[in-house]
């Protein structure tokens, strides 16, 4: 077994150049391979790259999908977002415990099957859903948990477990899932036709100075949440000294309650690579990497597919289309279950091979990115635009849209509502409107922007979506009568605790410390100066982090605490015996009852 | 030469220069955990805050990690950046009660009241060890592992590592804790444990030009007595 485990692991290194940048892909090799990661495994991979053995641990610990212990052949990875709780993710949760005698993190005594419990897997639409190795499986109930286990115990092979191919191209022989796509509204823009090749030809008829012109006239602005302008990022990139440039492509998709770049990836593949490479053409860069999130790793076959075949006719790879000197290609880099990967700065980390820790800012990644070089970041939707303004002109782009934010944008709607799914909106459109798409009418709170965005109260439901009032990268998600909104808050406030990289002191300390205050309140035990402690330490919180992720954590806890504070003060009260709420002497003083063997005199 | 404005006060330093460096060249206090001159600038504890930009568009960064701008405005003790750094210094207080460096910064900035559950551990994540471990010392034999609340720092699988050479410096740079020489060992966590430990140093000729932070180490005079 070590022998092999020798061969194997310094094969995979070889067949990665023994390169340190790489090391990503050869710890997903080896985890593939073996199931797990362990400190031989670390040595040897340690040794090929010439790599700190302490650096390839610490890749090894960050991931949630690297293991240094032995997992099973096959790993049940339920997705514990909000969305599936509320669609019973608990029954199918209890169905596996059930059958496979164990909970989540473990694993069966006979070394077959293991179970996780692991944040939006980007399949709220279908909830339920939980991937089974890469195999994402839908709408799950008791029932078909029951059945996952039985049929799994007979031959091992997720991919048995797909009996009914979604829609589009879910059927595709490379892709192969029971994932729907469920495109509820396609917009003029994004999910309009599109001739193959086109774009990149129109790009190319013109100077690179001209196409980044073209992409501010159409005013576009980011898609992944925050909206900056990306034709002013694409100017400071091809402006700033490098030898080289790269264009990276965000797909690592981890807001909980997102998923229009899964949709895009699917349908609409050629146009994200036509928009990365005419970036590339911008920019003067040479080389692109899509940075593929590893809940999507049953993509990746059909979209390297998608790669081959452009090369095959020339819209990748040396002289594109004929134009001499343009030489441009993307590789795909798989992430490995990281929340935090999504933020530019760490998503340059992971793909450079280190723990997926934020960079300082300044210097900027249209700066100082990739390997040290200047690099832009776009979302999946971006390049999608990008590709279109091209082929259209920017004047038919900026028809649609509102003042400051042009265009259409993706929203991935789920949760109570009757049709969840994809719809293309223009921006501008009120809330109040986007709910009546998706059948969502009687919501009493809507999450906009996922966790790091706001939870709306129905008095607000005539704002508008776009970057000057409700921003979102896409997420809606709807909650009808009955839901409560501390416990939702509470939910994303765990995921970040879990995501957290835990680099900085606010964000790693203080959320723990808001999320604990946030249950005393639920559970009834605050008093009303908890309010301004909420309020302080998320304003402290939000202020000093370092990354996006710890400027935005605190949100759950600040915007229902601004639109639903009438929850939060039913739920206080004041301190009338001398004691705080929020100590519970009962608990303090419970070992000593025990030592002693009798009840307190004092405190009864 | 860049010129900015510190508190009001105009200043021109070079290129690359931080703002922690020329907020100090004016002799502007600002305190700092995770910076250290002589290592690369890290901003994980958020003590050295100040205050950037104008009106809305104000915010705070870490000054030891942000490069200086021209015609940049600089406040480095308003009362957002004097409020901010006293939660913060609270959070670090919660997270290491016993380190005498946060409690005397805690003392310096009127704390006299924690209004957070205090949590015991020995370690605050600043990353001077590593830093001072890779960057200094050439070792790489500690690194942080796992992320969030459960990021820890240590050698590969908590074992002897191969390229410690014990020469101390992670311990010299720790603003946190007196106990980071755990080594394999705790019990021997005590200061002159390393004598016990018969370190490399005193017995293996290859380390005999590798520098050493543990002056005076009582191996090294043990050896030299002999």
């Amino acid at each position: 077994m070590s022998q092999s485990l020798q061969d194997t692991v310094q094969q995979i290194c070889r067949d990665h150049q023994n390169d340190r940048g790489r090391l990503m892909d050869i710890v997903t090799g080896v985890q593939a391979k073996f199931g797990y990661v362990n400190q031989q495994a670390i040595d040897l991979i340690a040794k090929s790259v010439n790599a700190p053995r302490v650096d390839v641990e610490s890749v090894v610990s960050f991931y949630a999908f690297f293991s240094p212990t032995p997992k099973g052949k096959v790993t049940i990875r339920l997705c514990n977002d909000i969305i599936d709780r509320m669609h019973g993710s608990a029954r199918s949760a209890q169905a596996f415990f059930d059958d496979l005698g164990i909970g989540f993190g473990e694993t069966t005594a006979d070394g077959m099957i293991s179970l996780e419990s692991v944040p939006c897997i980007g399949l709220s639409d279908q909830a339920p859903a939980a991937l089974i190795n890469d195999v994402p499986v839908t709408c799950l109930t008791s029932d078909s948990a029951h059945d996952i286990v039985a049929e799994l115990k007979t031959h091992m092979d997720p991919q048995k477990l797909v009996k009914s191919f979604g829609d589009g191209k879910n059927s595709d022989p490379l892709i192969r899932s029971m994932v729907r796509n469920n495109i509820r509204q396609p917009g003029p823009i994004i999910f309009s036709p599109c001739v193959r090749g086109e774009a990149i030809k129109k790009a190319l008829s013109i100077s690179p100075a001209e196409v980044i012109r073209a992409i501010k006239t159409a005013r576009l602005r980011g898609r992944g949440g925050a909206g900056f302008p990306t034709g002013i990022k694409w100017e400071f990139c091809r402006a700033a000294e490098g030898d080289r440039k790269y264009v990276l492509c965000n797909a690592d998709e981890g807001e909980p309650g997102t998923f229009k770049d899964r949709v895009l990836l699917t349908e609409r593949a050629d146009r994200v690579f036509a928009g990365m490479t005419i970036a590339g053409y911008a920019l003067g860069a040479e080389e692109g990497i899509l940075y593929l999130r590893g809940e999507y790793a049953y993509l990746r076959t059909y979209l390297e597919d998608v790669l081959t075949k452009r090369r095959g006719d020339g819209l990748l790879g040396k002289d594109i289309l004929g134009k001499k000197g343009f030489n441009f290609d993307i590789r795909i880099q798989m992430g490995a279950g990281a929340y935090i990967c999504g933020e530019e700065t760490s998503l340059i980390s992971s793909c450079e091979g280190l723990r997926g820790d934020p960079k300082n800012r300044p210097p900027f990644p249209a700066q100082k990115g990739y390997l040290g070089y200047p690099s832009v970041v776009n979302n999946v939707e971006t390049f999608c635009c990008v590709t279109k303004i091209l082929e259209l002109g920017p004047a038919s782009f900026n028809e649609h849209g509102s003042a400051g934010s042009s265009g259409t944008k993706l929203l991935s709607i789920a949760g109570d509502c009757t049709t969840p799914g994809v719809f293309e909106v223009d921006f501008g459109i009120t809330l109040g409107e986007v709910l009546k798409l998706a059948g969502a009418e009687n919501a009493i709170a809507v999450q906009v922007g996922g966790p790091s965005g706001q939870l709306v109260s129905p008095k607000d439901y005539g704002r508008k979506i776009c970057f000057d009032d409700l921003a979102t990268g896409g997420s809606i998600m709807t909650f009808g009568p009955g839901r409560d909104v501390l416990k939702i808050a509470q939910c994303f406030m765990e995921f970040f605790i879990e995501e957290s990289c835990g680099y900085c002191t606010p964000c790693r300390v203080g959320n723990v410390l808001l999320k604990e205050r946030l249950e005393q309140i639920a559970a009834g035990r605050g008093q009303p100066s908890d309010l301004d402690y909420l309020q302080d330490l998320g304003e402290t919180i939000k202020t000093t982090s370092r990354c996006g992720l710890g400027q935005t954590s605190p949100n759950p806890i600040l915007s229902t605490l601004k639109n639903f504070r009438e929850v939060y003060e039913k739920l206080v009260r004041p301190c009338e015996d001398g004691l705080l709420p929020t100590f519970d002497i009962h608990a303090a003083i419970g070992q000593a009852k025990r030592i002693t063997g009798r009840e307190s005199v004092v405190f009864k | 030469m860049i010129t900015l404005t510190i508190n009001g006060l105009e200043v021109s330093v070079e290129k690359g220069t931080t703002l922690l460096e020329a907020a100090q060249f004016l002799g502007f206090p600002i305190p700092t955990l995770c910076h250290m001159e002589g290592l690369s600038p890290y901003g994980a504890c958020r003590l050295c805050v100040v205050e950037i930009g104008e009106g809305p568009k104000a915010r705070l960064v870490s000054s030891c990690t942000y490069p200086v701008e021209e015609g940049l405005k600089v406040r480095t003790a308003s009362a957002r950046v004097l409020n901010a750094r006293k939660m913060v210094l609270e959070l670090l207080l919660a997270s290491c009660p016993q380190s005498k460096t946060i409690q005397d910064l805690a003392s310096a900035h009127a704390i006299r009241q924690q209004r957070f559950r205090q949590e015991y551990e020995d370690c605050i994540l600043c990353g001077r060890c590593v830093r001072m471990c890779a960057e200094q010392m050439m070792a790489n034999a500690i690194g942080f592992r796992g992320r969030g609340a459960k990021r820890s720092l240590g050698t590969p699988f908590d074992a002897k590592s191969e390229v410690c050479r014990q020469c101390g410096g992670c311990i010299y740079v720790c603003p946190a804790c007196e106990l980071r020489c755990t080594y394999t060992e705790p019990e021997k966590a005590i200061c002159g444990g390393c004598a016990n430990l018969a370190p490399p140093c005193v017995q293996k000729d290859p380390f005999d030009d590798m520098m050493c932070y543990m002056n005076p180490c009582v191996a090294c005079e043990i050896s030299q007595e002999s």
